[in-house]
């Protein structure tokens, strides 16, 4: 028998036009737990699933106790003992614990094919028992909190045997001392003989359970080591030491005067203490881990899910943004992160999807007026350069990156002064990226005030004239663009010291 | 949809047509010509069948009997492209019928207040349903409905018992059966409506915006779309146009009872989806549903003078709805695809 139990040799799993990951290898050993660590989109969500059997790779072999396997669906890897916690449970929150963790595998009698409750309950308080909690499994799985659901689904990891368990960000929600009986739990089953795959965000974590880290950067295999063997920043470097290989256009914006002032904005169980400006012609960039509550601030500055506390200021002014209409009516215009859902309306034409926000503008007295429309909406295609044969093309047959200067050609029609950007450039190929940057940096140029949200490490830091990181719920830092690096930035988002409050933020 | 690929969207001048192109096969392939075939079909079947049918006077009388419900497909249309449904539509009429005919009866006000207080209950009802429907976002249209479908239903009930309340002035009941010339005040009246109705989805930001909702809420709200406040005026529209078929088939029968109007809701949505609107939304014209409400009327009243019991009716019907909201699903042969 090998001395592994799992090993992924040369993984390599194209979608179409993205090589997700690219020739990865991965080694566990029984009882180990391994960290699997990388930036956000470096494949780590796609390579856990090729282990669970969610997709199949391209190219590439894994061996499971040293014999060659394939997966077809996530039914064969629950099979061979592999079992996945994802970031966000993935539980059946009207059933009881004991219908979530017997889910799929229940225990039937063998001649009437009953459903034996009985034994099931009893089975599933002594698993839980054995993981130290004291959830009564007859209660509905809703009304647990987000960390005790995950000591359920760990649960369910090891009645179907489990003898590999893969956690996916599973302290993300939690608090320090949630996190640390999580801790205790993943030692116990290590020393029982499991082997666990934990992938987090957090340094902290990685020192405090893992003895073996694998990093991933932009779908390559960057190394493997032990966790005592390499330093907490050539770490930092391996997960993003790549050149930035997009080009930056030339900014040429002049910074004038505070437009939008945010003081203390808060929203329970989400974000705190949010404090910041955006001048006229400023690119501010706030990033942060996906999950450190940049979404849902912008989204509180725009109406469309309010904050419960603190003030916003518009040109020194004191406003009210109680809908996503009054954000607009005070000059914020929004560019949200799903365009297909959020954004524009897929069936219609770019022509109409341009002039929704602004109809207002262009009708008289509620009539409306189709040739004023077509003339601005055509104004506005060129200006973000669309390309497509005609304003009546619809927008669903457009490529992401079109799709998203249509989006950015809507937000121009309004009066808008403040941008806000939520990950422009998500799902857009690398041609359109570039132009998107362009039209990014003429806004602000034009005297807008941009706030742009992104994951992309290059993009924040070739744009942002200020830099503000997000770590969970709160701001960690605001760097200028001269002191920000790739480095501080992770550092800040990552957090190698935990922070005293974090539990205010996160307790709901 | 077929993505373009990049390099082709590359090849693409940065200069964009913003005048139509006309084409006459997507001109001819719209869901209106097969509407105008059926109708035509049905005149044809119909005069073979009776020799009565084509006669200019009695086709025009015959609207009368059919039109009262047909104020109702307008806002159910604008509905249904919201993604949302109306069956309380029926209950409405019932109800703001009975208040109607009690005012005037039992409380002696005169019937021109009555008719103002009918119009006023049948906007309460449409109130009702709306700021539910808004208010709590996790109950369907449909549930909603339902529910005040009952519940319209038994105060009408509660109001006026199973009884019969008539007495009406001359002038009131003259108004259902009367003409200018040889064209019924109903046909006039639906004729008026149709038009406001067809400017507003149309021709107005307000169209565009129950448009926009049926298509796709979230980025609708997201635009700055009121969404919930044009679902909640759509829905008053529904009420109100409740109230005034109550008043024509009031006028027309000479009396009301509780009871009236029950089915008239799928008889309506029957029509709005036969005339090619979206049952998921976001997709219809005004004209093909006038044009369903024609067929269907002329169908039942064609099959009427040829003593064709009414229950033959319900499976045309029927069979007609099934037909309306499967053809879109089914697949055109390749010549008429081809571009």
């Amino acid at each position: 028998m090998s001395e592994y139990v799992l090993e992924l040799k040369g993984i390599t799993k194209e979608f179409p036009g993205v090589k997700a990951l690219d020739n990865v290898h991965f080694k566990l050993k029984k009882g180990e737990i391994h960290a699997l660590m990388g930036e956000n989109g470096a494949g780590k969500s796609t390579f856990i699933k090729i282990i669970t059997g969610v997709h199949s790779p391209n190219k590439g072999e894994m061996y499971l106790y040293g014999e060659k396997v394939e997966f077809n669906n996530p039914k064969d890897a629950q099979v061979k003992g592999i079992a996945a916690i994802y970031q966000h449970v993935t539980n059946f929150p009207d059933l009881t614990v004991t219908e979530n963790i017997f889910m799929g595998h229940e225990k039937v009698s063998p001649i009437t094919r009953r459903l034996l409750w009985k034994e099931m309950h009893y089975e599933a308080r002594s698993l839980l028992r054995q993981l130290g909690s004291t959830i009564d499994p007859k209660v509905e799985m809703g009304s647990l909190s987000v960390a005790q659901q995950q000591i359920v689904e760990i649960a369910k990891a090891i009645s179907t045997k489990a003898k590999i368990i893969i956690m996916d960000e599973p302290t993300a929600a939690l608090t320090a001392r949630e996190s640390e009986e999580l801790y205790k739990i993943a030692e116990k089953l290590r020393d029982d003989g499991v082997s666990i795959i934990f992938i987090s965000h957090r340094f902290e974590d990685m020192y405090r359970l893992a003895t073996q880290v694998t990093v991933l950067r932009d779908a390559k295999y960057m190394g493997s080591w032990g966790v005592d063997e390499i330093s907490n920043e050539q770490l930092i470097v391996q997960m993003v030491g790549r050149e930035i290989s997009q080009v930056f256009p030339n900014k040429h914006n002049e910074i004038k005067e505070s437009i939008l002032e945010i003081k203390n904005l808060g929203k329970i169980g989400y974000f705190a203490d949010i404090s910041f400006n955006v001048r006229k012609g400023e690119i501010v960039g706030l990033t942060g881990l996906v999950g450190a509550g940049r979404t849902e601030v912008c989204q509180a500055i725009c109406g469309i899910a309010p904050a419960d506390k603190g003030e916003i200021f518009i040109k020194g002014k004191k406003v009210k943004i109680k809908k996503p209409k009054d954000a607009m009516n005070f000059g914020i215009g929004y560019l949200p992160e799903d365009r297909q859902l959020q954004g524009l309306i897929l069936s219609w034409d770019i022509g109409r999807n341009i002039t929704l926000p602004s109809m207002k503008k262009y009708s008289q007295k509620g009539w409306l007026n189709p040739k004023r429309e077509a003339t601005v909406a055509k104004e506005l295609a060129e200006k973000v350069s669309v390309k497509a044969n005609s304003i009546f093309d619809l927008v669903s047959s457009l490529s992401g990156g079109n799709q998203q200067k249509v989006s950015v050609a809507k937000l121009l029609t309004a009066d808008v002064e403040v941008i806000i950007l939520d990950e422009p450039t998500k799902g857009v190929d690398v041609g359109a990226k570039s132009a998107i940057y362009e039209i990014i940096n003429d806004l602000a140029a034009q005297g807008y005030g941009v706030l742009l949200v992104s994951s992309e490490m290059p993009e924040i830091l070739g744009l942002s004239d200020r830099i503000i990181v997000m770590k969970e719920g709160r701001i960690a830092t605001t760097l200028s663009k001269e002191e920000a690096t790739q480095e501080r930035i992770l550092e800040a988002a990552m957090g190698s010291e935990p922070t005293n409050n974090r539990e205010v933020v996160v307790e709901v | 949809m077929n993505n373009k690929s990049l390099a082709e969207e590359n090849y693409l001048p940065n200069n964009l047509a913003n005048k139509k192109e006309f084409s006459l096969k997507s001109f001819f392939l719209q869901w209106e010509w097969l509407l105008i075939l059926i109708l035509f079909l049905v005149f044809i079947i119909n005069s073979i069948l009776s020799p009565y049918f084509l006669d200019a006077n009695s086709l025009l009388g015959a609207t009368s009997t059919f039109l009262d419900k047909a104020f109702i497909v307008f806002p159910m249309a604008l509905i249904m492209i919201m993604r949302d449904i109306d069956i309380s539509v029926g209950s409405t009429v019932a109800l703001s019928g009975v208040v109607m005919a009690t005012v005037y009866n039992s409380f002696g006000f005169p019937m021109e207040i009555a008719i103002l207080v009918c119009l006023a209950v049948g906007a309460l009802c449409g109130l009702i349903n709306g700021l539910l429907i808004v208010k709590f976002k996790e109950l369907s249209a449909v549930i909603v409905t339902l529910g005040t479908m009952i519940l319209f239903r038994g105060i009408a009930y509660i109001i006026l018992e199973d009884q019969a309340s008539g007495n009406f002035p001359d002038w009131f009941n003259y108004f259902g059966w009367g003409t200018a010339g040889n064209i019924p005040f109903i046909l006039i009246a639906f004729i008026i409506v149709a038009i406001v109705f067809t400017l507003l989805l149309h021709k107005t930001t307000f169209g565009r915006n129950v448009y926009a909702i049926g298509s796709n809420p979230t980025a609708s709200r997201f635009s700055g779309v009121s969404v919930d406040k044009i679902r909640v005026i759509v829905f008053v529209l529904a009420g109100v146009m409740a109230a005034v078929t109550a008043i024509f088939l009031a006028s027309r029968m000479g009396s009301t009872r509780p009871n009236v109007a029950s089915g008239y809701e799928l008889e309506v949505i029957t029509m709005a989806a036969l005339g090619g609107i979206s049952t998921v939304g976001g997709k219809g014209r005004m004209l093909g549903t006038i044009l369903a409400v024609f067929i269907i009327g002329f169908l039942q009243y064609g099959l009427g003078l040829i003593n064709i019991p009414s229950q033959t009716l319900l499976i045309i019907i029927g069979a007609l709805l099934i037909l309306a909201v499967a053809t879109p699903k089914l697949k055109l042969p390749k010549f008429l695809l081809r571009k």
